[in-house]
């Protein structure tokens, strides 16, 4: 929560020395409070003010990296509660769990997987973000060795669980110095893994027995000890209590800016369920109640896939849908007599329509209206997609001159006003295509004609 | 000094409304049981804040005519009895279902356009086969709403049906039905909030007491507009827990509709190998769906697959145990 000019102005030394550029230290902490000014411009302002300054500057979740490199990812920094009330920012890393108990092809084949899988949604490559590798042997060799060996497979961010400090100390010096997440520091080890935290510069998940009270008691010795990046396990006993935990720890968080608990938070779905299914419907819970690093137990594209969509959906931005540029777009190499087919610029509404015509194999040519990022039925409903909308989109694109025929095929499911698009567009002629995507291909393939 | 650590609790000043589908002989119906929805003063499942004192329920959807376009997996898991209603209701009934979802398609024009009689034979039937309380939807075509729904609602009399869908412009018909005949009628919005307090206003001048409506605020799947119902629906409960009487109604998704329409649900051949195993993926794409909207405040769940039903009924024993 940010201070108001009179509260920063009682943390200044009330000297008016006027070296930090202005007249007085109070049109200093006006400026501070505008974000207009440094503190650093003081040189005079003590320690202790300092650090109260920076704490309340400082947003109320925070914002931990995990990883290095291209593929590390960062969470934490979220504003709201609920999505609509702004949006959600950072969107949870999605892990798969490796033991070092298992054999090394097996290991391989996991990290292969979680690092090869992409999957392309209205024209996002949506992928995984790491590797937990569990020192379930409980040996600290076999640990180092294991991390060794995905290091070497793959650059993309790890967690490191053990609760041994001294097997945590190999795993993270054969992790390099690839800030992999620490998990965890509890009561009984915390102050020897945060010893290792601040060694390896890695930031520190804090998992603790007794619920949120304890939680928040270790990160305060934490913070102290001066690791500042942490990540919260909140998980309890069952669903719903987990659940709780979650949505209390964001309240803090937020609603009462309560430092202790402004962490980004950790959830392993899988200790929880009894199947890799219920896994699944756990950890998309998960997604959607405020994880910022879902562990998973289990590699499954079926059950990685709608979690990944899912994620994307939670974390698009509630006011601004995903869009394409309105403009001709088109697939293969169509020639003036081939087919020519509108629709509107939401991209899930693109990207779909653009999958059948590709599968269609014919060339064909796709004008995109700008209808705000709506889908066919929302924008016609919204007058965003209406005859008008249609005819100057076909006017302004410059399609005239780029084909032989004058067809234009409209969405299925606004048939309705194809008599007003031909009022609108004289000298065209307006076809009716499918109303599904799906059925596009054989439309294609058997229906149209340029006459 | 430890720092200490109060349970965030907020307080709020409403609750969703209960309502009750079905009526017993005691209540002048000839159901077996009833089931009542809503009443939760707290947001989903958030039980150290306030009383949650009905579950989330479940309605198996079944249809009065054979869907052959349905996706393979679905009518693989149902078999023959997707053939005959009568028989597709008893498995519903089998599978757990608190509520039989009755979809008269046969009357939309194009597959079968059966008119209001046959339509009247096929409820009393089902009224008849099974003991749940129903929920009676019509073929989704205003003209034919209206003239199956009332007579739908009439050989029902007294069994407290819900019946839908009201429209914003379509919906004096179905509530004058539901009034007449003792049913709930359900009022569905196109995901805005203002339209379905529109709605819901509508319909209670017409008379009919708050507590036998339901409000379906639209239901977009995962990776097709969920995060739109989701946020409409978390909107909708908290203006609810605020004191507005007018978005105070329980929820109803209706889950299988939207998810089976689903690429990912309907088409095996031709799509990314990464979207995974066929088989699984429609049913997977089904239960993320309702369990995601279950946590945004979905008290009726109304599904089609035996796999995900069971799925989402897990997922509410656990997030009310
Ligand atoms: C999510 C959603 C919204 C979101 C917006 C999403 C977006 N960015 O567009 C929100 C919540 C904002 C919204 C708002 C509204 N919505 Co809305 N919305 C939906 C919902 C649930 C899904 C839409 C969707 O994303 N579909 C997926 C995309 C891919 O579909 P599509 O664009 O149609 O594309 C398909 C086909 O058309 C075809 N296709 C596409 N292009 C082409 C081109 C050719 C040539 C061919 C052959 C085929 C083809 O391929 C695609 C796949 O098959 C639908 C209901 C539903 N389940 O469909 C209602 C729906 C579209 N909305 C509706 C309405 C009325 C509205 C509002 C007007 C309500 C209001 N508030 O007044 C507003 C309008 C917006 C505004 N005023 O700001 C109505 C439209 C009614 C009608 N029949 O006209 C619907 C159908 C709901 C309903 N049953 O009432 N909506
Ligand atoms: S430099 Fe510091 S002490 Fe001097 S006037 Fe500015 S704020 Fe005050």
């Amino acid at each position: 929560m940010a201070l108001s000019g009179l509260e920063i102005y009682k943390l200044l030394p009330k000297t008016n020395c006027k070296e930090c550029g202005q007249p007085t230290c109070l049109a200093f902490a006006m400026k501070l409070a505008a974000k207009g000014a440094e503190l650093s411009a003081c040189p005079h302002v003590s320690e202790e003010s300092k650090a109260a300054l920076e704490s309340a500057g400082a947003p109320p979740i925070r914002l931990v990296a995990i990883g290095s490199g291209d593929q590390k990812f960062e969470v934490g920094n979220e504003t709201v509660m609920y999505r609509h009330e702004k949006t959600f920012y950072h969107q949870p890393g999605i892990l798969v769990r490796v033991k070092d108990t298992q054999a090394a092809d097996a290991v391989v084949v996991t990290v292969q997987q979680v690092q090869n899988y992409s999957v392309e949604r209205v024209g996002i490559n949506i992928t995984l973000n790491g590797i937990a590798v569990e020192n379930a042997s409980g040996n600290a060799q076999t640990f180092a060795k294991c991390v060794e060996l995905v290091r070497s497979k793959t650059d993309m961010p790890l967690v490191l669980m053990s609760q041994d400090p001294a097997a945590m100390e190999a795993a993270l010096a054969a992790a390099g110095d690839s800030q992999p997440l620490i998990y965890s520091a509890t009561a009984e080890n915390w102050e020897a893994m945060a010893g290792l935290a601040k060694k390896f510069k890695a930031p520190l998940a804090v998992y603790a027995a007794d619920g949120l009270g304890g939680l928040a008691n270790l990160t305060d010795q934490i913070t102290k000890a001066g690791v500042a990046d942490l990540v919260l396990d909140p998980s309890a006993a069952n669903v719903n209590s987990t659940l709780a935990s979650l949505v209390q720890v964001r309240r803090h968080a937020l609603r009462k800016n309560f430092r202790p608990l402004g962490y980004p938070v950790i959830t392993f779905p899988s200790r929880l369920a009894s199947t890799t299914e219920e896994e699944t419907v756990i950890a998309a819970q998960h997604i959607a109640r405020y994880s910022g690093v879902v562990v998973l137990d289990n590699f499954d594209p079926t059950l990685i896939y709608p979690l990944l969509t899912l994620r994307q959906n939670i974390y698009t931005d509630p006011q601004k849908p995903i869009q394409v540029k309105p403009d001709i777009y088109t697939f293969g190499d169509p020639g003036d007599k081939s087919p020519l087919l509108i629709t509107t610029n939401f991209s899930l509404t693109y990207f779909t329509v653009a999958g059948e015509i590709e599968a269609s194999g014919i060339p064909t040519w796709l004008l995109i209206a700008d209808s705000e990022g709506m889908s066919v039925l929302t924008a016609w409903a919204a007058g965003k997609f209406d005859a008008e909308k249609i005819a100057k989109t076909v006017k302004t694109s410059g399609i005239a001159d780029k084909i032989g025929h004058r067809k234009l095929v409209l969405p299925g499911f606004v048939a309705g006003m194809s008599g007003e698009v031909e009022e609108e567009l004289p000298g065209w002629k307006i076809a009716v295509g499918p109303r599904e995507a799906v059925d596009i291909s054989p439309y294609l393939k058997g229906v149209w004609s340029p006459d | 000094m430890p720092v200490t650590v109060q349970t965030p609790v907020e307080k709020w000043n409403g609750a969703v409304r209960e309502v009750t589908l079905g009526a017993t002989k005691a209540d002048g119906g000839t159901r077996g049981r009833t089931v009542t929805v809503g009443g939760s003063a707290t947001l989903p499942f958030l039980h150290f804040e306030g009383a949650i004192p009905n579950r989330p329920v479940i309605a198996i959807q079944v249809q009065d005519i054979d869907p052959l376009d349905w996706s393979p997996t679905l009518r693989s898991a149902w078999g023959d009895v997707t053939k005959d209603v009568l028989k597709w209701a008893a498995k519903a009934v089998d599978l757990g279902a608190d509520i039989i979802a009755l979809n008269l398609r046969s009357a939309h024009p194009d597959s079968g356009n059966r008119g209001p009689e046959e339509i009247a034979e096929t409820v009393k039937s089902v009224l008849g086969a099974v003991d749940l309380p129903l929920i009676i939807y019509g073929p989704g075509v205003p003209e034919k709403d209206n003239e199956v729904l009332v007579r739908a609602a009439e050989v029902a009399a007294g069994e407290r049906v819900a019946i839908g869908l009201c429209e914003q412009n379509n919906y004096r018909t179905i509530v004058a039905a539901c009034l007449a005949n003792g049913h709930v009628a359900i009022a569905r919005a196109p995901i805005d909030v203002n339209i379905q307090k529109q709605i819901n206003i509508l319909m209670s001048d017409m008379g009919l007491p708050l507590d036998r409506i339901l409000m379906d605020p639209t239901t977009g799947a995962l990776g097709y507009g969920l995060e739109y119902s989701f946020s409409v629906m978390e909107r909708l409960r908290l203006s609810a827990l605020q004191g507005d009487g007018m978005t105070q109604m329980p929820t109803i998704c209706t889950i299988g509709d939207e998810a089976w329409r689903a690429k990912e649900a309907k088409v095996s051949q031709g799509v990314p190998e990464v979207w995974g195993d066929f088989a699984k993926r429609g049913v997977v794409w089904e239960t993320i769906t309702a369990t995601t909207l279950l946590n945004a405040g979905a008290d009726i769940l109304v599904l089609r697959h035996p796999q995900a039903v069971e799925n989402v009924r897990k997922a509410i024993d656990q997030l009310i145990a």
